[in-house]
């Protein structure tokens, strides 16, 4: 059995050698293969640790606590201040205080009387959903491709789409645009979503890292017993991967909701506007377009952000789960 | 129809007959076919959307392209046009100088949050979750969150600095301290880097420390020969992928700075590569200028990245065969 990628596969943890220094031997003769070696040197019990190292320890992790306490608050207020802002009148928003002198709900109801935020949200909600799941699974079936079956040009074609990770969007924006553009569906949002159909270079990776640590005695199991290779893929593989493919939605949901650019290129009419590129056209009218309405703009953008902070909330051990393992393997 | 029949034990095996190699070749066969099937969003994907697309952008590069008329062939006048567009090399130094200086920045401030959160045990889960929260929220967002706390009168960056006598720059309009205040909003979204970093410092063995404190190894010898090395892949994955979005920047700026339709509202100081590049292509509907701007891009993107991974070879230690 070739395992291509060895880190990262569940199970094997064993298997790495517990001397990293490199100084000791790494066979040992007698050693069963089965059982785990003796880890190295294990942290002693009962160290002697006297009155004044404990106290010590407790002023540094004191120190450590107030300086993250300090940094959460450089790192919330921003936020807090735009909250805040959305329910100061119009004359106050500059006003730094973080309870407004003033507190009033008129800036969310002219919100909705200026532009039509419920649509936008609408929009965004619509290709969100539709891109995040069809990304999810287009990628899913085609890391299931790349995980479970052995075939001649496999290794060369994940090459490829392992390459095709590193291209920059500038390059194949335009070209794109063209496509979209000949089948007549610019100002519509099918561009926005459409093309994850395909699936995602990244979300394919990641999803095939976490399949080639699922037992695969389970899936040939399954085919002995007549399963078909949809069957095993669709109602084994997919169920398994389940916390993967969490982590791609919610990756995605994040991507598509907060994505302008495409929003800019393809969307013409403010009906068919998600909410980053209308938030740009409030920014548009209501800043460099004459005279300035910052609360306007403010609350929008907080109406803009609500929602991914509740996803957030929601998905939370995902996302962070999901962050942190894909720096280390690279 | 025959059905094979393994070998007995201690005899020697057959030889193949022609009908089991043909079934096996079948077999193989079906099993390639499967796989294709399920590979196919993909191919079909890369073919249409990636494939083509490059080739048909090399192809526009070479052209005069607005949309309407049909491409005109020009040859490598758009590259020779870019040569002595002095716009190009404002929107190149502009990028150049914003991601030089935001990702050593990144990286610093990402680590020492890192560093901190790891040694607050228990109670780092919240500082984390807070710490995140900036990247979810939308790009666009920041950037008018940037017109609103970096304004020269009366934004709340300036108030504070004013707390300290010092009078703070023009953030927004002068094109000296316009990137500057953008690298500082964008060190406000470190929050993912945090948290890759602060998962491979816990990564690293317990034991590698005793080890290097019996050795007699301080903290910072400890720092520099057990933590760095072992934290390098993630450090070096948070160069990279910053270095290339560095490059790419657009949405926040875009948003402060310029408006569909009008070139630009503010001044050239945020005119960075992509929003140029944006503005040939969907503003003017300069389509061959733009996708040879777009190479020009990509060029550079490949070249820097080569050089970090040469340079990585050296620096970046991985455990055993592979990151783990």
């Amino acid at each position: 059995m070739s395992r291509v990628l060895p880190g990262g596969v569940p199970g094997r943890e064993y298997e790495r050698d517990p001397h990293p220094s490199g100084d000791m031997p790494t066979v040992s003769p007698g050693r069963d293969a089965a059982s785990p070696p003796p880890r190295g040197r294990r942290r002693r019990a009962g160290t002697v640790s006297t009155r004044s190292a404990r106290r010590g320890r407790r002023i540094r992790r004191g120190f450590v606590i107030a300086a993250l306490t300090v940094l959460t608050v450089v790192f919330a207020y921003p936020f807090i201040w735009l909250v805040s802002a959305s329910f100061k009148p119009r004359g106050e928003v500059f006003d730094n205080a973080l309870i407004p002198k003033t507190f009033t709900l008129e800036n969310y109801l002219s919100v909705w009387e200026q532009a039509p935020v419920g649509l936008w949200l609408l929009n965004t909600a619509i290709v969100t959903v539709l891109a995040a799941v069809t990304v999810t699974f287009s990628s899913a079936m085609v890391a299931w491709g790349f995980a479970y079956f052995r075939f001649r040009g496999r290794g060369a074609l994940f090459a490829l789409v392992l390459g095709s990770m590193m291209l920059p969007g500038a390059v194949t924006m335009i070209p794109t645009f063209l496509i979209w553009n000949a089948l007549g569906l610019v100002g519509t949002l099918t561009p926005l979503w459409a093309g994850n159909l395909f699936g995602s270079a990244f979300y394919i990776f990641l999803l095939r890292q976490f399949m080639l640590g699922l037992p695969r005695e389970l899936f040939e199991a399954a085919r002995v017993d007549g399963a078909s290779q949809w069957g095993v893929f669709w109602r084994i593989a997919l169920p398994l991967t389940k916390p993967a493919l969490a982590v791609t939605l919610v990756f995605e949901v994040q991507a598509v909701w907060t994505d302008l650019m495409r929003a800019l290129i393809y969307l013409r009419d403010s009906s068919t506007f998600t909410i980053p590129r209308g938030l740009k056209s409030l920014v548009d009218a209501f800043g460099f377009g004459g005279e300035w309405h910052w609360e306007i703009i403010v609350t929008a953008s907080v109406i803009a952000t609500i929602p991914m902070i509740i996803i957030f909330f929601l998905g939370q051990k995902q996302i962070i789960q999901g962050v942190s393992t894909s720096g280390l393997k690279g | 129809m025959t059905v094979a029949t393994p070998a007995a034990p201690g005899l020697s095996a057959p030889a193949p007959a022609p009908d089991r190699r043909r079934a096996r070749r079948r077999a193989r066969r079906r099993n390639l076919f499967s796989a294709l099937l399920f590979l196919s969003p993909w191919i079909i994907g890369f073919v249409v959307f990636t494939a083509w697309p490059l080739i048909y952008s090399a192809y526009l590069s070479l052209t005069d392209y607005d949309v309407i008329n049909d491409p005109n062939y020009v040859g490598l006048q758009n590259y020779r046009d870019l040569l002595q567009d002095p716009k190009v090399f404002q929107a190149i130094g502009n990028t150049i100088f914003f991601t030089v200086l935001q990702v050593p920045l990144h990286v610093i401030v990402a680590l020492s949050l890192a560093l901190l959160l790891n040694r607050a045990g228990r109670s780092s889960s919240f500082f984390r979750t807070m710490f995140f929260l900036p990247k979810m929220t939308p790009p666009v967002a920041v950037g008018i969150l940037f017109l609103l706390l970096f304004n020269g009168q009366n934004g709340l960056i300036n108030t504070v600095l004013g707390w300290f006598g010092i009078t703070g720059p023009s953030w927004t309009t002068d094109p000296a301290w316009v990137k500057p205040g953008l690298i500082l909003m964008s060190l406000w979204t470190v929050g993912a880097s945090v948290i890759i970093l602060l998962a491979a410092l816990q990564n690293v063995p317990e034991e590698l420390y005793e080890s290097a404190r019996i050795d007699g190894a301080g903290f910072w010898r400890q720092s520099f020969s057990v933590t760095l090395p072992m934290i390098s892949p993630a450090l070096f994955f948070i160069i990279v992928v910053n270095t290339i979005a560095g490059l790419q920047t657009f949405d926040e700026a875009y948003t402060a700075f310029f408006g569909a339709g009008n070139t630009t509202y503010g001044n050239d100081a945020a005119l960075f590569y992509v929003i140029y590049l944006f503005q040939q292509a969907f503003t003017f509907l300069h389509m061959g200028y733009a996708s040879a701007m777009a190479w020009v891009l990509f060029v550079i993107i490949m070249i820097v990245t080569a050089v970090q991974l040469l340079v990585s070879r050296r620096v970046v230690y991985y455990e055993g065969e592979g990151p783990k």
